[in-house]
């Protein structure tokens, strides 16, 4: 404020000049600012005074009235008391409180626009609190809410605080009306008796209140932050507050602003986590009995199709793959639900597929006999209906075509490629069913089955799975489906490449053996072999011949056994549709031939004189207890375990194969023909002048010729009519 | 991943489908406790594990005070004994950037390449072809330096910059929120940073320079590099880069948990612009 303090004086000294001459300034001041205000709704106030209460709705405004006591006179201008707007101190009793000391220092609030309001009325309080008003400065304190803080803004008289010969402190304010003697306006002085604070405690005072202002835009004092972030340094007692200060500075600043939600309220943010909690939830729960207790205890133990997913798991643990041990147990627990729900005779899990947004947990499963046909008649019908709209469409639009155009269109030469047949259910690539879930806890879908055409396209294109089984393909060449499909074909490739287990565990059937059916397709079933004894785990890292494939190897075609799709596509001709010639003949296609089924690892083709698999022990340090553990080099993501006389398959990873070299899309297809070339579409070249000019020359030189030639029989007719 | 919660890291982190055996991380606990103290860092991390043919590397970093000082690599075939690599140089990485395909595991293995060198003999000016020795040890360091700058992620607030200079973990990191985690720009890579300059004076004046003194990951190139998901039931927040397959971030919102941890083959994914 500027206002150099002046001396501090022992009150006796000249107290009453002093107050006088402060009385009458600021008397003097404030009638001078009454008077030209009126316009506000500012009551006068007669210096007879007025009920306080009559005038609590004192607008913020320079000349904001004091509330005269009633019992004030002019002799006291102290009891002109602070009169905040807001209704919890309208309870303040003034009056009373004026009456209760006269003596004493009016809590006069003195405000005045800057810093120095607060300061004043802070020091008024606590020099009311000092002289036991313990009602009052309750009252008051409430006043520093931060709501009411910025009302603060009203003017209030000096004198009214210190007139009662209190030290005037180092802040005066420095007005040129404060010139004004009480003599001048006629009001008496007000004689103190109140012992005045010693000025240091007056100085801390003015500080305090100086800290405890709050400006226009924030409600917060600084006091009352340093007081949060000290009690949450006293509370926490963190190591090296000062290195932090910065930090807990924000995070103090930040919770004021964000209190916490009521416990009655959920937190929306969580509202995702508490569902997906819940949905987890019903897995636990068994269906219909409810809780444990109920359950029979001498209920038989019944088989069921799930497997062991927590030995699986145990095992793989070893090997260092796998989810965790607790998500484990809650796949387990979502195989069962599945389980449940569907006719199931064998289920496995088959592995995770990551994707961009959600992943997918795959399961493998086999219907029971008899019970997959109905659902498979409802895919296929669902398929033709749409495949039979879209054939409607194209007949309609073709009848249309040639209602309105005589010419005849010429007809596209282009025949598409006979379609490979897909392969059956329960055998070559379809040969288990597959569920998909995203989390455990969520409906499992189902997926379709595959087509030899998806293996083909899917080998030719990389793409990463979005998470959404409907996604669209967006590659070239085009993939013939949607993210179901293509998760579908990615599945087959792997499991074809990647199912293993050791040499003898499974066998062929001792059936007829007809190893000359179908041109040598091979056997295509086995089962498992009940003496199978276990190969020690050394044995089994050491050589990859140990180790078999035993699910079918799929063929360049797409399929697993192969059919000559030529024949077919005779077939579709004889039906009538729309033929052309059909004199392409019998193109001699060769048959495809794969591995058959149960050859051992060592055959595999290498990548780059690397070998395909990858065997190791899963603890060198002990290997008495190791299990032998086969990574897949070609397919990254697919491990296998065998330890003693049990085995077990699983693919976590994104789905794509591992090529040394950088993924060449194909190029596009050569531009095709639009029409035949033949001469009644060639354009010819005009001839050039020369040409025309020989052309024109050798006409001429012929009907020079010609003529001569007339002549001479002329002369011939002549000679002989001479003759 | 920090050595002092490796147990809680790598369960966190086992989404990918990696882990460690029950005998590694035991080996871990103990070896990189006695890697701090021989080698007066002030933190150690667990970088990961490259697969290798024949066998698979075990990285661990060590930092000083300053988080984003050149950090210490070490490598160990065992998770027992730790070896130091030396600092990756810019020749390095050039010399092995030639080299495709898997490690091999061994760290005295030599690639060979064969180069067209241009030799000159007198006046003659031909080319012959010089095998190039590649030591493994020198692929290893630059893979690895390679895939820090690339995609090693911090979350925002986890790291505060003082200052007098050093960058410090901040103590009073509670975590992100849950609607904060879900966005790319609350992770930064865990770098020097390289575009913050480029920024205009509007988006600068809005980042706290205490906290945002790094790159973000909203701007990698090729946009959707990086996919983000919840997993646990909303209860984790996994990122995992797609151009380097195999490195995976965690979080758990609302708690001091995250890390990144590589498990993979060592090879960038030069696929990406086709996958996506």
């Amino acid at each position: 404020m500027g206002d150099p303090p002046p001396d501090p004086e022992p009150p006796s000294q000249q107290p009453s000049s002093w107050r006088s001459s402060q009385t009458s300034q600021r008397r003097s001041w404030e009638v001078n600012q009454f008077q030209p205000s009126v316009s506000e709704e500012v009551q006068q106030i007669p210096l007879d005074g007025l009920d306080l209460q009559s005038s609590q709705g004192i607008p913020a405004s320079q000349t904001n009235l004091r509330g005269w006591s009633s019992g004030a006179s002019l002799t006291q201008p102290e009891n002109l008391m602070y009169q905040p707007e807001e209704a919890p101190l309208g309870g303040l009793e003034y009056p009373s409180l004026n009456m209760g000391f006269p003596s004493e220092l009016q809590p006069q609030p003195y405000l005045e626009e800057g810093e120095s309001q607060a300061t004043r009325t802070a020091s008024l309080m606590l020099q009311q609190l000092q002289q036991g008003q313990g009602n009052l400065f309750q009252q008051l304190d409430s006043s520093y809410q931060p709501d009411l803080l910025g009302q603060f803004n009203m003017y209030q008289r000096e004198d009214l605080q210190f007139d009662q010969g209190a030290q005037h402190g180092p802040y005066m304010r420095d007005d040129p009306t404060l010139q004004y003697t009480p003599s001048e306006l006629g009001f008496m002085p007000f004689s103190m008796e109140v012992p005045e604070p010693e000025p240091r405690e007056l100085a801390v005072q003015n500080a305090k209140a100086y800290l405890l202002q709050t400006s226009v835009s924030c409600s917060l004092s600084l006091y009352e932050h340093l007081v949060n972030l000290l009690t949450k340094i006293l509370n926490q007692r963190p190591e090296d507050p000062l290195s932090i200060l910065e930090s807990l500075n924000r995070t103090t600043q930040w919770e004021w602003f964000h209190p916490k939600l009521d416990t009655m309220r959920d937190d929306p943010e969580m509202e995702p986590t508490y569902e997906m909690a819940d949905r987890q939830r019903g897995l636990f729960l068994r269906s219909g009995a409810g809780g444990e207790g109920e359950q029979e205890l001498e209920e038989e133990v019944v088989e069921t199709a799930v497997p062991n997913i927590m030995e699986t798991a145990f095992y793989l643990e070893q090997a260092g793959v796998g989810l965790s041990s607790d998500e484990s147990f809650r796949i387990f627990m979502a195989l069962k639900q599945l389980v449940e729900q569907q006719p199931i005779h064998t289920c496995r899990f088959w592995g995770k597929i990551l994707g961009l947004s959600r992943s997918y947990l795959v399961a493998e499963v086999e219907f029971r006999e008899g019970e997959e046909e109905a659902e498979e008649e409802e895919v296929e019908e669902m398929m033709e209906s749409t495949e039979g709209m879209d054939a409607h469409g194209g007949e309609e639009e073709g009848e249309e075509d040639e209602e309105k155009v005589i010419d005849i269109i010429p007809k596209p030469m282009w025949k598409p490629p006979p379609i490979v047949p897909k392969e059956e259910s329960r055998s070559g690539t379809n040969k288990y069913l597959y569920f998909v879930c995203q989390e455990p806890g969520r409906p499992w879908t189902r997926l379709p089955h595959v087509t030899p055409i998806q293996i083909v396209q899917a080998r030719k294109i990389k793409k990463f799975f979005t998470g959404h089984l409907d996604a669209p393909v967006n590659s070239y060449p085009p993939f013939p489906g949607n993210e179901a499909n293509y998760l579908r074909a990615q599945i087959a490739r792997i499991s074809a490449a990647t199912h293993i287990s050791p040499l003898g565990f499974y066998q062929f059937s001792e059936e007829e053996g007809d190893e000359e059916e179908e041109g040598g397709a091979g056997r295509d079933s086995y089962e498992e072999n009940p003496d199978f004894e276990g190969i020690p785990v050394l044995e089994l890292v050491d050589s990859m011949a140990n180790w078999v494939h035993h699910t079918q190897h799929i063929l360049p075609q797409g399929r697993c056994t192969w059919v000559n799709p030529l024949q077919k596509m005779e077939e579709e001709e004889e039906l009538g549709e729309e033929e052309e010639k059909a004199d392409e003949g019998m193109e001699e296609v060769e048959q495809e031939v794969g591995p058959p089924l149960l050859t051992p690892l060592s055959e595999d083709a290498e990548i780059m004189h690397m070998s395909p698999w990858t065997a190791r022990l899963s603890c060198s340090l002990c290997p008495q207890y190791s299990v032998a553990v086969v990574r897949s080099n070609l397919w990254p993501g697919a491990y296998a375990y065998a330890s003693g006389k049990k085995f077990e398959n699983i693919y976590i990873g994104w789905g794509h194969k591992y090529s040394p070299d950088n993924f060449n899309p194909p190029l596009p297809a050569p531009i095709q023909q639009e029409y035949p070339r033949g001469p009644e579409v060639m354009e010819m070249s005009d001839p050039t002048v020369e040409e025309e000019q020989a052309l024109k020359a050798a006409q001429e030189q012929a009907l020079a010729a010609a003529e001569e030639e007339e002549e001479d029989e002329e002369e011939d007719e002549d000679e002989d009519l001479d003759d | 991943m920090d050595s002092e919660s490796l147990l809680l890291s790598l369960e966190l982190a086992s989404g990918s489908g990696q882990g460690l055996s029950p005998d590694r991380r035991a080996s871990l606990l103990t070896s990189l406790t006695l890697v701090k103290r021989d080698y007066r860092y002030s933190r150690v991390l667990f970088w990961g594990r490259i697969l290798g043919l024949v066998a698979d590397y075990y990285i661990a970093q060590g930092l000083s005070e300053d988080q984003l000082a050149p950090r210490k690599t070490l490598y160990s075939l065992n998770c027992m004994e730790w070896s130091l690599l030396p600092p990756a140089t810019e020749e390095m990485a050039v010399e092995t950037s030639v080299v495709k395909g898997r490690f091999m595991g061994d760290p005295s293995h030599e690639y060979e390449h064969t180069e067209l060198q241009k030799m000159k003999e007198g006046e003659k000016v031909f080319e012959e072809e010089v095998v190039v020795q590649i030591k493994e040890e020198n692929r290893l360091v630059s893979v690895i330096n390679q895939i820090d700058k690339a995609v090693a992620v911090i979350p925002r607030g986890a790291l505060f910059k003082t200052p007098f200079g050093p960058i410090h973990v901040n103590r009073t990191f509670e975590g992100l929120s849950l609607s904060e985690a879900k966005k790319l720009s609350s992770y930064f890579h865990f770098r020097e940073p390289v575009e913050l300059k480029n920024k205009t004076l509007l988006e600068k004046a809005d980042l706290d320079p205490s906290l945002d003194f790094m790159d973000s990951l909203e701007h990698d190139i090729p946009k959707g590099s990086w996919s983000i998901q919840m997993e646990r039931g909303n209860a984790l927040v996994v990122l995992r880069s797609l151009l380097w397959p195999g490195l995976t971030f965690f979080h758990a919102p609302r708690t001091k948990n995250y890390g990144y941890i590589y498990m993979g083959t060592g090879e960038k994914n030069i696929d990406l612009p086709f996958m996506l």
